[in-house]
């Protein structure tokens, strides 16, 4: 059985109190509890300071670039999907730049595990506005660069997964450790692509929402509510502001794109070999 | 003998489907075959034709004059009646043109009221005029049959019997009507292989074990998806539709990490998109094959036309420097064997490889004897299993004396496999450092080049070994200067310089280029393109400037006449 020790990665370079560190406890606290080793899993980042946290751990990575977490993630899970494929990017990385990608690993349910770091700021460039920063006339914040205030809406990326049947649908929060361990576990063994939306104060350039802020507004989902209602999921979703629910929040049971790819059915394509043979056939077909 | 033959209609009205399977009645009955395709951007209407090549010698480009015009549309009569050849013949069906062609040299054969009559449907009226153009040659029909039965071979035997009722009432109409027809085609031996451009790219690929190709669809490349996907179910490949460009190389990079060879295609728009997983292919030494299947630009430029003008584009594009290797097919049969090239060279220096195509040669049939499939090149370059397992220590980006690091396939060992779009350290983490910097970029560039430069052939001589008169291209000019070399060399010491392996650019040892051009009286260089990109690229690697440049940048490619009447131009 893996233990922590396994785990231990490169030092982040992540400013003292950052969320970051919570998120990335609560994922190395998930795979061990779960008897991952190290060498099973891939985790795709893209660019930001949530794209480092692969090297502060121990697994397969690749940290490609801004925005393309989800297709990199999608290339692997369907040249290999006995390999356990998680997505870590940022709020900016995946509702911003990679957005088309992330509606269409929805539509596809392939069976990649997205956590999206959200600190409602981009931290890396120094504190511009991300798609989820709230609206300066809605309470936020002004910017070096939106002078005029943050003009357009706060993306609500819990409801626009709900609209796309997206089949895992969470919001977890960095300051609450234990609940978000347990959501990493329980996304990981859910068959289809889950999103788990956390929210992650930026201590640095984020003034709002703090983590005071946070603590104020979020609690747990109640045990009796029911995720696989879409349209409880929906007036769930819409809750914002005095009071944040973390949790899941929708989940369904689709298939899993890769089970629907009859190539793979019993092998994964990496481990099938190749054979020139048949191809003196398909030449034939030239003739 | 050397016929020409031209389907000329609106989109949606078959010209395909006669065009294709006249190009296989003539290749099946051992003939050499050309077929070339003028398309617009549009799936009904408008004006598109279809062009048939046939002789008993090799050919490879097309030719102006027509012998045989097919009219399904009044414009045929409008545009090419004044490309007939001196025996030549327009079929038309006068009661769907309402019109007639000036010229006494045609033949009005009732294509829709034989379909009714003789198969009762007049979709069949395509069958007719295929059959009526095989009874102006006065060939046998049995091929063309055999051809009925095995496309309609699902559709059952009533269709069958109809499309062969149709082909014969054709036939019989055109064999009575065409009194001064002086056409004679009889069969020569062995059929002949007939495959297009982008076909044989397909096959390349996975021929190669090629096991994964994303890609957004993008004419002139959509026809490489088009026949990987046919075949994916029989080879295991993943084929995927991507939502964008950007997601199609990003995902075949996901896959070739992974531990499967993968590729991706577009056209230059799409791959502008790409440009950033070019850099990242680079930057995390992921193997990928990108073919780039050029029409005219800018912007959406001329979408189902042809140019050369994508060279620099795949030459130069992506930020900061990196190895690439870039190969331009000039023919069906170069575009297999350097498919299969370019997957080895890939794979071997964890490079991407590109294979810089355009519409003339994706669309455009050719007939060969046959692929030899004992020259495909297979090595599995990648550590996998007990080979990887069993090693003691691993690291992804290790440096080696060669710059190429161990590839290992992720979860095949306990040994991890980390990789950065960041530049990194040996084990795949991000540093900052320059020591290390210095290090990866020799890794990367300066160890690898050398040797990649090694693996890449000289261009092709063909003709005069001594000649004055150099034609130079590369890429899909190939055909129209083969074929004006073979109409000069009685004339003059003549010779065609192709480059198919153009980047790295190839050196002077295997093949002394150089001398040949500087000792030629007239070196021209020919390109489909405006402003001479390719011997722009040999003046900045060699020095030598060509005497002459012959362009076409109308989106048209070069008919041997036109490129005849160009070179004479030049040389007087």
């Amino acid at each position: 059985m893996p233990s922590l020790d396994n785990y231990k990665g490169q030092n982040p370079a992540w400013c003292p109190g950052c969320g970051n560190f919570a998120i990335l406890k609560a994922l190395k606290d998930a795979v061990v509890e779960l008897g991952i080793e190290p060498h099973q899993f891939t985790i795709v980042s893209g660019i930001g300071q949530a794209g480092k946290l692969p090297h502060y751990m121990k697994c397969n990575t690749f940290n490609g670039l801004h925005g393309r977490t989800l297709p990199v993630a999608t290339g692997i899970r369907l040249a290999n999907h006995e390999m356990l494929v998680i997505a870590v990017a940022g709020d900016g990385d995946c509702y911003g730049e990679g957005g088309n990608h992330l509606i269409h690993a929805m539509r596809r349910n392939i069976n990649v595990k997205l956590f999206v770091h959200d600190n409602q700021i981009y931290g890396l460039t120094k504190g511009q506005a991300s798609p989820t920063s709230t609206a300066t006339d809605k309470g936020g914040m002004v910017t070096k660069n939106q002078p005029f205030g943050i003009l357009s809406e706060q993306l609500n990326p819990i409801a626009m997964a709900i609209a796309l049947d997206c089949s895992f649908v969470a919001r977890g929060f960095a300051g609450d450790m234990p609940n978000l361990k347990v959501l990493i576990k329980e996304a990981v063994t859910h068959k289809g692509f889950t999103l788990i939306d956390i929210l992650q104060p930026c201590v640095t350039f984020n003034k709002i929402n703090t983590y005071e802020w946070y603590k104020q507004r979020v609690y747990h989902i109640e045990p009796e509510y029911n995720p696989e209602d879409r349209i409880e999921a929906f007036k769930k979703a819409l809750e914002w502001g005095d009071k944040i629910p973390i949790g899941i929040i929708y989940r369904n049971h689709r298939p899993a794109f890769e089970e629907k790819i009859p190539v793979i059915k019993n092998l994964p394509l990496v481990k099938q070999s190749f054979n020139i043979s048949k191809l003196e056939i398909t030449l034939k077909e030239f003739l | 003998m050397d016929y020409s033959i031209k389907i000329g209609g609106e989109a949606g009205q078959g010209i395909q489907t006669i065009g294709d399977t006249l190009a296989k009645v003539f290749s099946r009955s051992g003939y050499h075959v050309f077929t070339h395709q003028d398309y617009e951007s549009r799936i009904r209407g408008g004006h598109n034709f279809f062009q048939i090549r046939f002789s008993d010698k090799p050919v490879m480009a097309s030719r102006e004059k027509i012998n045989i015009l097919v009219a399904l549309d009044k414009e045929s009569i409008g545009q090419h009646e004044k490309e007939l050849a001196e025996n030549g013949q327009i079929i038309y069906d006068s009661k769907t043109l309402n019109s007639q062609p000036s010229t006494q040299n045609s033949v009005d054969i009732p294509f829709v009221n034989l379909a009714v009559e003789r198969s009762g449907n007049k979709i069949m009226a395509n069958t007719v005029a295929t059959g009526a153009v095989l009874g102006m040659l006065g060939m046998e029909m049995d091929i063309l049959l055999e051809i009925i039965k095995d496309t309609f071979k699902k559709k059952g035997e009533d269709i069958i019997k109809a499309n062969i009722n149709a082909a014969m009432a054709g036939y019989d109409h055109a064999i009575k009507r065409c009194i001064k027809c002086t056409f004679s085609a009889t069969p020569l031996s062995k059929p002949k292989m007939l495959i297009a451009g982008n076909d044989a790219i397909g096959l390349g690929a996975i021929a190669s074990g090629c096991k994964f190709y994303s890609a957004y669809p993008m004419t002139p490349s959509t026809g490489i998806m088009n026949y990987i996907a046919d075949k994916a179910k029989d080879y295991g490949i993943i084929v995927e539709q991507a939502e964008d460009e950007i997601a199609a190389i990003n995902m075949s990079l996901g896959a070739s990490f992974a531990g499967v060879r993968a590729m991706t295609g577009s056209s230059g728009g799409g791959f502008a998109l790409m440009v950033e997983g070019l850099s990242l292919a680079a930057m995390t030494e992921t193997p990928i094959v990108i073919a780039l299947a050029q029409r005219p630009g800018p912007a959406t430029g001329f979408p189902t036309r042809t140019e050369q003008a994508d060279l620099n584009f795949a030459l130069y594009t992506a930020h900061s420097e990196f190895p690439r290797v870039v190969f331009a097919p000039g023919t069906p049969e170069q575009a297999f064997y350097l498919t299969n090239k370019a997957f080895d060279i890939s794979g071997k220096y964890q490079i991407p490889v590109f294979i810089l195509t355009d519409q003339h040669l994706a669309d455009s049939q050719w007939t060969f004897d046959g692929f030899d499939l004992s020259k495909i090149k297979y090595t599995d370059y990648r550590l996998r299993g007990d080979a990887f397992r069993n090693l003691s220590e691993y690291k992804r980006h290790a440096f080696t004396d060669n710059g190429v690091s161990p590839l290992g396939v992720p979860g095949d060992a306990r040994h991890l496999v980390v990789t950065d779009s960041d530049e990194h350290d040996e084990e795949g983490h991000i540093v900052e450092d320059a020591a290390t910097r210095i290090k990866m970029v020799n890794k990367r560039f300066f160890s690898k080049l050398p040797l990649i430069r090694q693996e890449i052939e000289p261009p092709l001589l063909y003709g005069h070994p001594n000649p004055d008169i150099v034609l130079t291209g590369w890429g899909s000019t190939f055909g129209a200067m083969k074929e004006a070399v073979d109409r000069l060399k009685k004339e003059c010491k003549i010779a065609m310089l192709h480059f198919s392996e153009i980047y790295p650019f190839p050196s002077t040892k295997k093949l002394n280029y150089l001398k040949i051009l500087r000792e030629a009286h007239a070196a021209l260089c020919i390109e489909n393109n405006a402003t001479s990109q390719f011997a722009r690229l040999m003046k900045t690697e060699t020095g030598y400037t060509f005497t002459g440049m012959i362009n076409k940048y109308n989106g048209r490619p070069f008919t041997i006449e036109g490129l005849l009447k160009e070179i004479n131009a030049i040389l007087r």
